[in-house]
């Protein structure tokens, strides 16, 4: 176990960017302590931190300045640990093809849940349902690929884009609840669906899930202070 | 027409007797013919899928330059997107895609990272210390997330949206000087991984300076020097920015297009 309590992180449970990079802290056995924040009223500490964003995750290394925006944290811890369980793999070209997939999951499919979220009409949300189901489609055919037959976008154990696609489970079976509706589904993407069940019950993953509860009082605070666009009239 | 930059510089090409790109089979029904460049190493080839204003082509332009690479540059027309493009990208159908031996790798800033991975014998981008790559990482992401499309708007918007665009752009601008600071490059004292992704916003500064309404050698001085330093310095910077007037009339254009009021 590398011993380290050197290395703090600011987060917030319910935040999937959070869980990510728990999710490789965990991983690599590193020890860290966690710091954790109310996102309705934030702390002076998360405010000097990341000043430019003023969000979670922030990574505090030693001495070091603090390292906002979880993918470039899972990169550098990648770079500092590299012999306990490596995350990217060594291949540039197959390290490109897992940075764009993860560019693809941050900036197309995940803001489709909050889009979702904040728009009011029926219309509009039956759009979005749209096209969080295309992006999971175009996902089962990335975890083909990449997975070739095994188990985790990784291969044989968990990779970077098992911890970068993982981190959303939480957040899909809530949004597929709240919504009637269902993102990943045995009929349109059956690999994708049994590869949740397998990363969800995974040792490093389990405990920096959130539960259902933490996850609804985090949608009650965005409901209050970022609440949904009002209807356009007709 | 093909241009090839040899040795950085562009030549335009006209192909004659030529040997099929080697593609990998799902792209190979879209041949691109090109002259066998007989300095560039026998395995490699590199196509290079671009528009000439395109700010983060650019950057992939620099890069390949650095590090001494002959490529193929296509232009493409992004109202007529060739089957190439729609082949190698078929997500975002977007440019720049670099195709290096038949694979295309997308998304500018992955590949100037590809870029420097596979040829890092020669002019490193990215620093070797894990944080100051971290932070050079955490700033590039910062420029694509704001800089152009808040620069977009500064030629596209009016009113109330124009003047808050104005505000922001000039507070993005002046957070880089910050982390600039006192150095000669982003990258300390040798141009890196962050002067490359930034400096082709340079090109753009005649447009966002008259339709921002900005004076920048007054507002962002530091800013302007380095981006001077880094064409006076730097070939491969010099070579791979249009001019500044070339822009401007491109978004001149753009905007009568569009119907946006002068």
């Amino acid at each position: 176990m590398a011993k380290n309590s050197e290395i703090k992180l600011i987060g917030t449970a319910a935040s999937p960017f959070v869980n990510r990079v728990q999710f490789v802290l965990h991983l690599k056995s590193i020890e860290y302590e966690f710091i954790d924040e109310n996102l309705a009223s934030k702390s002076e500490l998360l405010l000097k931190s990341n000043p430019v964003y003023k969000k979670v995750p922030v990574l505090l290394h030693a001495n070091k300045p603090p390292i906002p925006e979880s993918l470039i944290i899972i990169e550098y811890l990648d770079e500092i640990y590299p012999d306990i369980h490596p995350i990217l793999p060594s291949d540039p070209l197959v390290r490109a093809d897992n940075r764009f997939w993860a560019n693809f999951i941050d900036n197309k499919f995940f803001p489709l849940f909050e889009e979702l979220r904040r728009t009011p009409e029926k219309e509009g949300k039956e759009a979005i349902k749209k096209q969080l189901i295309e992006g999971s489609k175009l996902l089962e055919e990335a975890f083909v690929k990449f997975s070739n037959g095994k188990a985790y976008f990784g291969g044989d154990d968990v990779g970077y884009l098992d911890v970068v696609l993982g981190c959303f489970l939480g957040w899909t079976k809530f949004v597929e609840k709240h919504n009637e509706f269902k993102i990943i589904d045995e009929v349109r993407t059956p690999k994708l669906l049994e590869w949740t069940k397998r990363i969800w019950s995974h040792e490093a993953l389990k405990d920096a899930i959130p539960r259902n509860e933490t996850l609804m009082d985090f949608y009650m605070m965005l409901q209050i202070n970022r609440p949904p666009r009002k209807a356009t009239s007709s | 027409m093909v241009i090839r930059f040899l040795n950085s510089r562009p030549h335009i090409i006209y192909p004659h007797t030529s040997t099929p790109l080697t593609l990998r089979p799902h792209l190979r029904k879209n041949a691109v013919n090109i002259t066998r460049n007989p300095t560039m190493a026998k395995q490699e080839q590199l196509v290079l899928l671009d528009y000439w204003t395109s700010i983060y082509g650019m950057r992939v332009r620099i890069a390949l330059a650095e590090k001494g690479l002959s490529y193929e540059y296509r232009e493409e027309d992004l109202r007529n997107k060739s089957q190439l493009l729609l082949d190698s990208n078929p997500i975002h159908k977007q440019i720049p895609v670099l195709i290096h031996n038949g694979n295309p790798i997308c998304e500018s800033s992955i590949i100037v990272e590809y870029i420097d991975e596979v040829w890092n014998d020669k002019a490193p981008l990215l620093p070797s210390d894990s944080y100051a790559k971290a932070r050079a990482r955490f700033w590039i992401d910062f420029i694509d997330k704001k800089l152009y499309q808040i620069g977009m708007n500064l030629y596209t918007k009016k009113g109330e949206e124009h003047e808050t665009s104005r505000k922001e752009f000039m507070d993005c601008l002046k957070l880089l000087e910050g982390e600039l600071g006192d150095k000669p490059y982003f990258g300390g004292e040798t141009f890196g991984y962050l002067d490359v992704s930034l400096i082709p916003f340079y090109s753009w500064f005649q447009a966002y300076e008259t339709y921002g309404n900005f004076n920048f050698d007054h507002e962002c001085p530091k800013l302007i020097a380095w981006a001077k330093r880094c064409i006076q310095n730097k070939e491969s910077v010099s070579n791979a920015l249009p001019d500044l007037p070339k822009i401007f009339g491109f978004v001149q254009y753009m905007r009568k297009k569009f119907g946006i009021e002068e």
